[in-house]
């Protein structure tokens, strides 16, 4: 056993292949409660199959993976629902765990959708859509998160309201969050640990000692690096979704 | 004390009578084929269930080679058709689709080819194909309303994990529901619904009593819960317009079944049409 009990989730030297081709090996890395860890990386680089290694998806890996809770909230990178199936946005909120019906409206109202609810979910746009696996993912309060570029085709306000949610959650259920993205601008602040993939872990740790590190200079160009590491300044300012700057 | 004997006798002579014994079976099957067939639906599973029922035919022939009961046998070869499949998809390059018409017909042929070594027993092929009204025992009513509670009993334990894999596999398994297990109790499932209801609707049509009512379901529901509830009140108004046709008209009970069903379904293309013209 752990002696560590905030552990949520530890890959030790994971990998998985599939038709002979590592798809991404030797990850080591671990979730705590409280924590978001994002995972950054180029196309193919192995992010959204480190998450399923995670998630327990991927059976036959490489190393080991050892999950410490069940209560996992998951909102996969790609997902196509069937025209077979009549599913309005209620019954897909309760997909996977009956929940009361205030705490389905309050997660929906969290991330915007409350007057979807009865629509049917075929019917959604992709930004609309992506609020509701949000909703869906964290309705049922999970110790951990595992979010694939969440926040894939909402637009630019809605973008920075739901990270800012995503933070608020993680303070507010104390759970731990894997985090997948490619906006490197919007994650940087939020994130506790960056893990920068490309097949392999090619560098690891917080976002400044990230941004600092050769390879990853390599893999994402010196603007890249600029990016991360303007975020070593404290912010005094919070810009609001209507545009304005308040001070703190 | 006054006791109803002469009532209930009546009651249980009831039973005596061919048809309303068609009808309480028919009726039983139908509740269990509703949900049932909305998962088949869902999960393309149509051609999976011709191809299990047609095993059923090499089921039959056994039962009556080794003269033990028609449900239990049947029951049997389905699973055990369904095992093959499940090993074959693993260890074969070939599509699905060709597997399931491989062993739909090669178990179709080879029960065939069973029936004529047991020339000793008059078979009623039409019937087992199609189903026969008069076959149906009081043992036959019990077996398929004890085995229907319990499909359907078992349905409702494993209903979260295998619809939520049915929407995503993925969620569900990063989820913890488990959707392998709820997939191969599904299959064990489909294997007795049609073990207990190929004497009503014979073998060539039971997927056609699993697909239509539900299909006709979808085109009237907007969510899964009321998908199943007019599958299941599709099924059951085809079993009674069905089999009082088949006496009226003298038919096979299994295509009057599936022919009343077909009318249901055409009937819900029209409410489509009607909530196309609204929206316009």
């Amino acid at each position: 056993m752990n002696s560590n009990n905030n552990m949520l989730v530890k890959l030790n030297n994971a990998g998985y292949q599939h038709n002979d081709k590592w798809l991404v090996q030797g990850v080591s890395l671990t979730v705590e409660k409280g924590k978001i860890v994002t995972l950054i990386g180029p196309n193919g680089s192995g992010k959204s199959t480190t998450a399923k290694i995670a998630l327990g998806i991927y059976k036959k890996i490489d190393g080991e993976v050892e999950k410490y809770t069940n209560k996992v909230g998951y909102v996969p990178q790609k997902i196509s629902i069937d025209w077979t199936l009549p599913l309005r946005v209620l019954d897909f909120m309760i997909l996977t765990e009956n929940l009361k019906d205030e705490t389905i409206d309050e997660a929906l109202s969290l991330t915007g959708v409350l007057h979807l609810k009865n629509k049917n979910l075929g019917n959604l746009s992709g930004g609309e859509f992506q609020r509701v696996l949000l909703a869906r993912a964290i309705s049922k309060k999970p110790e951990l998160l595992v979010l694939d570029e969440p926040v894939q085709g909402v637009d630019f306000t809605g973008e920075i309201a739901l990270y800012e949610l995503i933070k608020k959650i993680s303070e507010e259920l104390n759970c731990g969050i894997l985090l997948i993205s490619h906006d490197l601008h919007t994650v940087m602040s939020a994130t506790d640990h960056v893990v920068c993939l490309n097949g392999h872990v090619c560098c690891s740790g917080s976002p400044i000692d990230v941004a600092k590190n050769t390879e990853y200079k390599a893999l994402f160009g010196e603007q890249a690096s600029q990016i991360l590491t303007r975020y070593e300044h404290k912010h005094d300012h919070v810009h609001t979704s209507e545009g304005d700057i308040k001070k703190n | 004390m006054y006791i109803p004997v002469k009532e209930i006798l009546k009651k249980i002579n009831m039973f005596d009578d061919f048809f309303i014994r068609a009808l309480v079976a028919g009726l039983g099957v139908a509740f269990v084929t509703g949900p049932l067939g909305c998962f088949v639906i869902w999960r393309r599973l149509s051609y999976f269930g011709d191809t299990l029922s047609h095993s059923a035919l090499l089921g039959v022939t056994l039962a009556y080679s080794f003269e033990i009961n028609t449900a239990f046998s049947v029951f049997l070869v389905s699973s055990l058709i369904a095992l093959i499949l499940i090993q074959l998809q693993k260890k074969t390059n070939l599509p699905g689709d060709a597997l399931l018409g491989l062993l739909a017909h090669s178990s179709l042929a080879v029960g065939l080819v069973v029936i004529g070594f047991l020339t000793f027993i008059r078979f009623d092929i039409m019937g087992l194909l199609f189903g026969d009204i008069l076959a149906v025992k009081i043992d036959d009513l019990f077996i398929i309303w004890i085995g229907g509670a319990f499909i359907l009993l078992v349905l409702r334990l494993i209903w979260k994990p295998l619809f939520a894999s049915t929407v995503n596999y993925e969620l569900a398994e990063a989820e913890g529901l488990n959707p392998e297990r709820a997939k191969a109790i599904f299959t064990i499932l489909m294997a007795a619904i049609i073990a207990i209801s190929i004497k009503m609707v014979g073998l060539l049509l039971i997927t056609g009593m699993l697909i239509i009512p539900a299909a006709m379901a979808r085109n009237i529901s907007d969510s899964p819960k009321k998908m199943v509830i007019f599958s299941i009140i599709g099924g059951l108004l085809s079993v009674i317009i069905g089999l009082f046709s088949s006496l009226e008209f003298n038919t096979a009970s299994g295509p009057s079944i599936i022919a009343a069903s077909l009318f249901l379904f055409i009937l819900s293309l029209l409410k489509i049409k009607q909530s196309i013209k609204l929206k316009n």
